[in-house]
């Protein structure tokens, strides 16, 4: 009897004495469940995929780092890279854009909601949307994109069907919507950048350029990090635009990454599942050095605090 | 005439048949039937198909599910290892060997060998056999061929071309007249398929093709480079549609509707959008693809679509009366016919619909095929070589001083492919 009494009261003290610590823990047990259990997990298990020969449907075979091997003789696959590279480097152009339409739009005139709204619309419409408008305009027999060429005495172009052109075009749709994304961030920061300096800054003598660069951008890093982060990832992930606006082509110069993978891993004559997981394999490992670039720089921030 | 009675009669015979099926003993149990006919008339055409089968069995429970085309290609990997249906579509030869070699198409020779239904599918055989059995059986198939502005060419003074020179003298003067000859549209590849096709059978044969398509010829062969070189001929003249790289098939069917280009050649199934598109049956007409080399004969792409049982299927028997169903010479007489299909019946003992170009594809693939008759492109090849080789293709219509690059990749493709 006194046995039994003690062991209730230990435990529900044990219980009492820890509840503070379990609490969150228990909260967040189902999210990381799913996350250990949906992304981590599958990591491991693509790591391991990427040694294997399989079609998805009959005996994987042990084939080594043999798909590495054959990813380094693979033209598609420099292709690709080099695409994600140019992806990388022209998608940041959001960046600046959206600072300058945001300043654009910081401002107090009639109807400047409608403005905000009508430059935020892009990235509110789906991707594929944003792709199919882009593919009409750049047609080379109907689109709109000749005719402005045409009026200005250019020769006509098939941006979507020259090798040399086919990633830029796709970018310049992609940067519609990015642009727009960038934009919210920054029209957000504006709102909280202190007027006091601004007042000092022009008591002091500085304005335009000098005030923009030296006293409002500083004051907006914060958004400027988020919109460094969210733009590198974009780039990466490109995926959709790609698809919907040229399907890789012509003959595979618009591929990077992430749609090379699809097409040897799940498209309709793909099915090597070991070869797209490899592929898989370099984009996360790409992917990892940024994400580890932004998570050191954002611990070293709260830390500084 | 004669042939819209015998259509009728044939159609009163079945539905007296199926009258006469109901009062006698029908199947019990379930069948579970997954299709990848989407589109909307095909997808009409299936649901009667099933339910004529539905009244003839009227103790069977029946259950249909329709996947997006696309989709189905995807997914029957999925749902033939977990959760098979009784029975699902397919394509004949190479594109159902995958699932042939890991087990999970059930063996239906005994529908074939013996069997008067056998004989009367005899001509699809070879595309339903790997391993000396048959897989499954054919529902439709549809020829190829050129597809052509008739009141174009008879504006220019041209007639139907039966020789390369004639083709090329014909395409000439559609040049000359600022037109283009053949509207083509390569974004997804397959297209280049067609012509690469049709360009080596006439120019090395059917066996040849066969051969290079099953990884026992080289694609740097002077065999190939002189289909190569043929195709050549055409791209220098400036015989197709400008930047066809950047536009689907469908996307290039309005420069044929426009006049812009006089000739496509495609698949029978062309001819829906084109008369949708309000071209009359005087302003389109059809023709074989030429003979290149006279040593050569003639032989034809002719897509054959099928039905299969899964090996993990629960109602086997019951799937196999369907394929029977679906095979014999009424059913593939309706299914196929213009308000339906508008597609090829298989089964000898079927008629083909009145309709100007099922009739001629008809006559053409019974009595002036003799090469034998592919599947396409990319049913012939492994899935995965002909993925690289239409992308070469492709690269090849557009940048033509590229063709030793590309086929020495192509060549090594190959010997990755097949080992």
């Amino acid at each position: 009897m006194a046995q039994a009494s003690v062991t209730e009261a230990r435990q529900s003290s044990w219980w009492h004495r820890n509840q503070q610590q379990l609490t969150p823990w228990l909260f967040l047990a189902p999210g990381i469940l799913f996350f250990l259990f949906y992304v981590i997990f599958p990591i491991f298990q693509s790591f391991n995929l990427s040694l294997y020969e399989w079609d998805g449907l009959g005996q994987a075979e042990y084939v080594g780092l043999y798909n590495y091997e054959e990813l380094y003789w693979d033209d598609a696959f420099y292709t690709s890279l080099k695409n994600n590279v140019i992806w990388l480097l022209l998608y940041l152009a959001a960046i600046p854009a959206g600072l300058f339409i945001a300043l654009f739009l910081n401002q107090t005139v009639v109807g400047i909601r409608l403005y905000k709204s009508l430059f935020f619309f892009p990235f509110v419409i789906s991707q594929v949307v944003v792709g199919l408008v882009f593919t009409w305009f750049y047609d080379p027999t109907f689109g709109i994109l000749n005719v402005l060429l045409g009026a200005v005495g250019l020769p006509p172009m098939n941006v979507l069907g020259d090798e040399n052109w086919v990633t830029v075009g796709i970018i310049v749709a992609g940067l519609w919507p990015q642009t727009a994304y960038c934009m919210i961030l920054y029209l957000t920061g504006l709102n909280a950048v202190d007027p006091e300096q601004i007042e000092a800054g022009r008591l002091d003598g500085a304005k335009g350029w000098r005030m923009l660069w030296y006293i409002i951008v500083p004051q907006l890093r914060p958004a400027t990090f988020i919109a460094f982060v969210v733009t590198i990832i974009g780039a990466l992930r490109s995926f959709d635009l790609i698809s919907v606006m040229t399907n890789g082509g012509p003959f595979g110069a618009s591929r990077v990454l992430s749609f090379y993978m699809f097409e040897v891993a799940l498209s309709e004559y793909g099915f090597r599942m070991g070869y797209g997981a490899a592929i898989a394999v370099v984009l996360f490992l790409i992917m990892l050095a940024f994400i580890a670039y932004f998570l050191w720089s954002m611990y070293k921030e709260e830390k500084a605090r | 005439m004669r042939s819209m009675l015998k259509t009728s009669v044939a159609a009163f015979a079945m539905l007296a048949a199926a009258m006469g099926a109901a009062s006698a003993d029908g199947l019990t149990g379930n069948l579970k039937i997954f299709l990848d006919t989407s589109n909307p008339a095909p997808r009409a055409t299936m649901e009667e198909m099933i339910a004529q089968f539905q009244e003839k069995n009227p103790d069977l429970a029946i259950e249909t599910t329709v996947i997006d085309r696309e989709a189905y290609k995807t997914q029957i990997r999925n749902f033939l290892t977990a959760n098979a249906p009784d029975v699902a579509t397919w394509y004949a030869a190479n594109r159902m060997r995958p699932y042939v070699e890991a087990g999970l198409f059930e063996d239906v020779s005994d529908l074939w060998n013996g069997t008067e239904l056998g004989e009367n599918l005899a001509s699809t055989k070879g595309a339903m056999t790997i391993d000396g059995k048959q897989w499954g059986v054919p529902y439709t198939y549809y020829q190829w061929g050129v597809y052509y502005r008739k009141d174009i060419f008879d504006e220019l003074g041209l007639s139907e071309p039966a020789t390369w020179e004639e083709e090329k003298a014909n395409c000439q003067k559609i040049i000359d007249a600022g037109k283009k000859c053949y509207t083509i549209g390569t974004k997804f590849l397959w297209t280049a398929g067609g012509w690469f096709d049709y360009l080596n059978m006439r120019t090395n044969g059917f066996d040849f093709h066969m051969d290079l398509l099953t990884g026992k010829a080289k694609w740097t062969s002077d065999e190939v480079k002189q289909t190569f070189a043929n195709w050549r001929e055409l791209i220098d003249m400036g015989a197709f549609i400008d930047n066809h790289q950047t536009y689907s098939w469908q996307e290039a069917l309005p420069f044929m509707v426009k006049g812009d280009a006089a000739a496509y050649l495609m698949g029978n199934f062309a001819v829906a959008p084109l008369r949708e598109a309000g071209l009359s049956d005087d302003q389109i007409d059809f023709y074989q693809f030429v003979e290149i080399n006279p040593d050569v004969e003639l032989a034809e792409d002719a897509p054959t679509d099928t039905f299969h049982i899964p090996s993990n299927a629960e109602n086997k028997e019951n799937a196999r009366e369907f394929l029977k169903f679906v095979a014999s010479a009424d059913v593939q007489t309706w299914i196929n016919d213009g308000k339906h299909l508008g597609q090829l019946p298989v089964n000898s003992k079927s008629s083909v619909d009145k309709d100007k170009f099922l009739e001629q594809g008809f006559e053409m693939l019974s009595s002036n095929s003799p090469g034998g008759v592919a599947q396409f492109f990319d049913r012939d090849a492994p899935a995965e070589m002909a993925k690289v080789a239409m992308e070469g293709l492709q690269e090849f219509m557009v940048k033509p001083d590229n063709l030793d690059r590309i086929l020495a990749r192509l060549d090594r493709a190959q010997e990755r492919i097949y080992k």
